[in-house]
C-alpha cells in the first residue's frame, strides 16, 4: 500500500562542499513524486541518501520508524527489502542474462522454487514489454530496453518505495512517453510510493502528484504539482517552464549584472497546467486528485487554457 | 598547513579503510549462506589464468637459486648440502613469492578490474539496495578462493622450482642426484614446509582484500577503474614483501634451525 518517507532537516557535503543542505519534506505513501533540478544540483545524491548508500552528515529519513540516516548496517539491509530502484543505466549485472538478473532477488532473499520464480520473473517481464528477450545479455540490448530490464528487477520483490532514477536521460520522447504511461499504470497497480529523479520537464509536468525542486543547495520548494505549475517563484517558474529568462544561468547562479540586464524584460506568461497522464485503463490511480482542485482550494486562478483535453504541451514557447 | 597535514595523513587513512575492509571481510567469513558456486567459479578462473604462467615462472626460478646457491656452496666445500639448500630457498621464500606475485598480478588484477566495472556501472549499488552485502555475496568467495589457490599453487611451485633445481644442478653443475636428494633433510625440516603455506595463505588474503578493496572504491568512470587494478598491483607487491620480512624474521626467531 505505499510507505510515507519522512525526510528532516537533511544535509550533505562533500569535504568542504554542501551539495544541500536543510532539505525537509514528507514524501506521502501511494502518491507519485518528482525530484527536480537543474543538472549539479545533488539529485542523485538525494535518491542515494534516501536508500543508505550515502550518509548525510545531518538530518533524518523515516520510513516505517526507522531512521536510514542513523540505523544499523542490518536493519540497513533490512528496510530495503521495501526499496525497488531504477538506477540510471539499468545497472543490470553484465556477467547475467536479463532473466537470471530479474530473478536474482528472488532467489537470494525468497525460499520460492525455481517455477515460482519463473512465474514472477515472466509477469515482470510481461509487464515491461521484455518476454522473448531473457535470454539477452544486458551488453546486447539497447539501453531503453536495459532501463526496462531494470525496472522489472526493480519491481520482482514487491517493493512499497519505487526509486527512478532519471528513467528519461538517454531515452527519445516517444520511449519516454511510454515509460512514463509505465510507471503511472505501475502506480494504479501497485500502488506504492513513487519518487521520480529527473529534469525533464515534460516528465514533471504531467506525471507526478508532488513535485519537488532542488536548487542552489536547497530544496527550493516541494508541494502539489498545480502548487508548483501555477507558482510565480522565479527559479520555479524558470525551471519548469525551460526559459532563459530568471536566476539559473548556464553555471549555476547568473551574477548580479546578468540579472541587472534581464530586469526590464517582462516574463513570459505562465502557459497553461496539462492534465495529469492517466492510466491507460481509464481507472483512476487511488493517489489521483481531480484536475484544477488544489487550484480551487487555494484560490488560484490557474493560466487560461489549464487543463484541456489535447492542449499544446509545448513549453517555453 | 593544514592542507599539508591532510595530504601526508591521507595514506594513513587509506591503510586504515583498507584494514577496516580486512577486518569486515573476516567478519562475513563466517556469516551464512556461504556463496559456493561463485567460490568455485573464481577458484576454478583463478586457477586457470595462474596455474600456466606460475610453473612458467618457477622453473627458472628454481634453476637461478640451484645456479647461486650451488656455485657459492662448492666455494665452501660443502657442495653436499646442495640439495639442501635449494630446498629451504625454494619452500620458504621462492615458492609464497612467486605464488604471491602471480596471484596478485594474473589473480589480483582481473578481481580489481572486475569489482571496479561493476562498481562504476552501479551493479555494486544496486545489489546493496537489492539487500545483498557484496561483500558476502562477492568479496568473500574471491578471498577464500585466492586463499585455495595460492595454496595449492604454492605446492606447485616447490614442487616444480626443486626439480627444476634438481635438473640444473645435476646436468649443469656436476652435482650427483644421489647427494642432491639425500641431504633434503639435512637441513630443511617439517616447519619450514609449513610456514611455506602459511606464508602462501596469507599471501593470497593479502593480495584478495586488496583488489578487492581497490576494485570496490574505483572512482571516476573507466580510468578509474585503470587505476584501480594498477594500484592494486603495487600495493600488493609492496605489502607482499614487508609481510614476507616480517613473518620469516618471526619463524626464524621462533623455530630452531634444524642441526646437521
Amino acid at each position: 500500500m505505499g510507505v510515507e518517507i519522512k525526510v528532516d532537516d537533511l544535509s550533505k557535503s562533500f569535504g568542504k562542499q554542501l551539495i544541500w543542505g536543510d532539505v525537509s519534506l514528507t514524501i506521502p505513501a501511494g502518491e507519485i513524486c518528482v525530484m527536480l533540478g537543474p543538472s549539479g544540483t545533488g539529485k542523485s545524491v538525494f535518491l542515494k541518501t534516501l536508500i543508505g548508500l550515502l550518509k548525510p552528515d545531518k538530518g533524518s529519513i523515516l520510513i516505517e520508524g526507522t531512521d536510514i540516516a542513523s540505523c544499523s548496517e542490518k536493519e540497513l539491509y533490512e528496510i530495503r527489502k521495501l526499496f525497488g530502484v531504477l538506477f540510471q543505466d539499468g545497472a543490470m549485472f553484465g556477467s547475467m542474462n536479463l532473466y537470471d538478473n530479474v530473478a536474482f532477488p528472488l532467489r537470494e532473499h525468497t525460499k520460492k522454487s525455481e517455477s515460482e520464480i519463473r512465474d514472477i520473473v515472466m509477469e515482470k517481464m510481461d509487464l515491461v514489454g521484455l518476454l522473448g528477450a531473457e535470454d539477452k545479455l544486458p551488453g546486447e540490448i539497447s539501453g531503453g530496453m536495459r532501463k526496462r530490464a531494470g525496472l522489472a528487477r526493480a519491481l520482482v520483490l514487491d517493493p512499497e518505495i519505487v526509486l527512478f532514477d532519471e528513467p528519461d536521460s538517454g531515452l527519445d520522447p516517444v520511449r519516454t512517453s511510454f515509460l512514463n504511461q509505465l510507471i503511472i499504470d505501475l502506480n494504479a497497480q501497485i500502488d506504492a510510493t513513487f519518487l521520480i529523479v529527473t529534469h525533464d520537464v515534460n516528465t514533471a509536468r504531467t506525471v507526478p502528484d508532488n513535485i519537488g525542486l532542488l536548487y542552489h543547495r536547497h530544496l527550493a520548494m516541494f508541494g502539489p504539482r498545480e502548487m508548483l505549475l501555477s507558482s510565480e517563484e522565479p527559479v520555479v517558474r524558470q525551471f519548469l517552464n525551460a526559459q532563459r529568462v530568471g536566476p539559473i544561468g548556464m553555471s549555476e547562479e547568473k551574477d548580479a549584472d546578468e540579472l541587472e540586464a534581464e530586469k526590464g524584460q517582462e516574463l513570459p506568461p505562465l502557459p497553461p497546467i496539462p492534465l495529469q497522464q492517466e492510466p491507460s485503463n481509464g481507472i483512476p490511480r487511488r493517489s489521483q486528485r481531480e484536475p484544477g482542485v488544489w487550484c480551487r482550494e487555494n484560490g488560484i486562478t490557474p493560466p487560461p487554457g489549464s487543463f484541456q483535453e489535447n492542449m499544446n504541451m509545448t513549453i517555453g514557447s | 598547513m593544514a592542507s599539508t597535514a591532510t595530504r601526508v595523513l591521507a595514506p594513513v587513512g587509506t591503510a586504515g579503510k583498507l584494514f577496516a575492509f580486512g577486518l569486515d571481510v573476516g567478519r562475513a567469513l563466517f556469516r551464512r549462506p556461504f556463496q559456493l558456486r561463485e567460490f568455485l567459479q573464481q577458484a576454478w578462473f583463478i586457477a586457470s589464468v595462474t596455474i600456466i604462467p606460475t610453473a612458467l615462472v618457477a622453473i627458472p626460478f628454481g634453476a637461478v637459486i640451484a645456479l647461486q646457491v650451488g656455485g657459492l656452496i662448492k666455494q665452501f666445500g660443502a657442495q653436499s648440502f646442495t640439495g639442501s639448500a635449494s630446498v629451504l630457498a625454494v619452500v620458504q621464500q621462492a615458492g609464497p613469492i612467486a605464488t604471491a606475485l602471480l596471484i596478485a598480478g594474473a589473480g589480483g588484477s582481473a578481481i580489481a578490474a572486475d569489482l571496479g566495472a561493476r562498481k562504476i556501472r552501479e551493479e555494486l549499488d544496486a545489489m546493496m539496495v537489492l539487500g545483498i552485502d557484496p561483500i558476502q555475496r562477492l568479496v568473500v568467495p574471491r578471498v577464500l578462493a585466492c586463499m585455495l589457490v595460492a595454496f595449492f599453487l604454492n605446492g606447485m611451485v616447490s614442487v616444480v622450482g626443486v626439480s627444476g633445481g634438481y635438473v640444473f644442478n645435476v646436468m649443469l653443475q656436476d652435482g650427483t642426484p644421489g647427494s642432491y636428494l639425500a641431504s633434503f633433510t639435512a637441513l630443511a625440516q617439517l616447519p619450514d614446509l609449513w610456514v611455506g603455506l602459511l606464508k602462501a595463505i596469507v599471501f593470497g588474503f593479502i593480495a584478495a582484500i586488496v583488489a578487492c578493496y581497490k576494485g570496490m572504491n574505483a572512482g571516476g568512470g573507466p580510468k578509474g577503474v585503470g587505476d584501480a587494478v594498477n594500484e592494486s598491483v603495487v600495493i600488493t607487491f609492496l605489502m607482499l614483501f614487508v609481510v614476507n620480512f616480517v613473518m620469516s624474521t618471526i619463524y626464524l626467531q621462533v623455530v630452531p634451525p634444524k642441526t646437521g
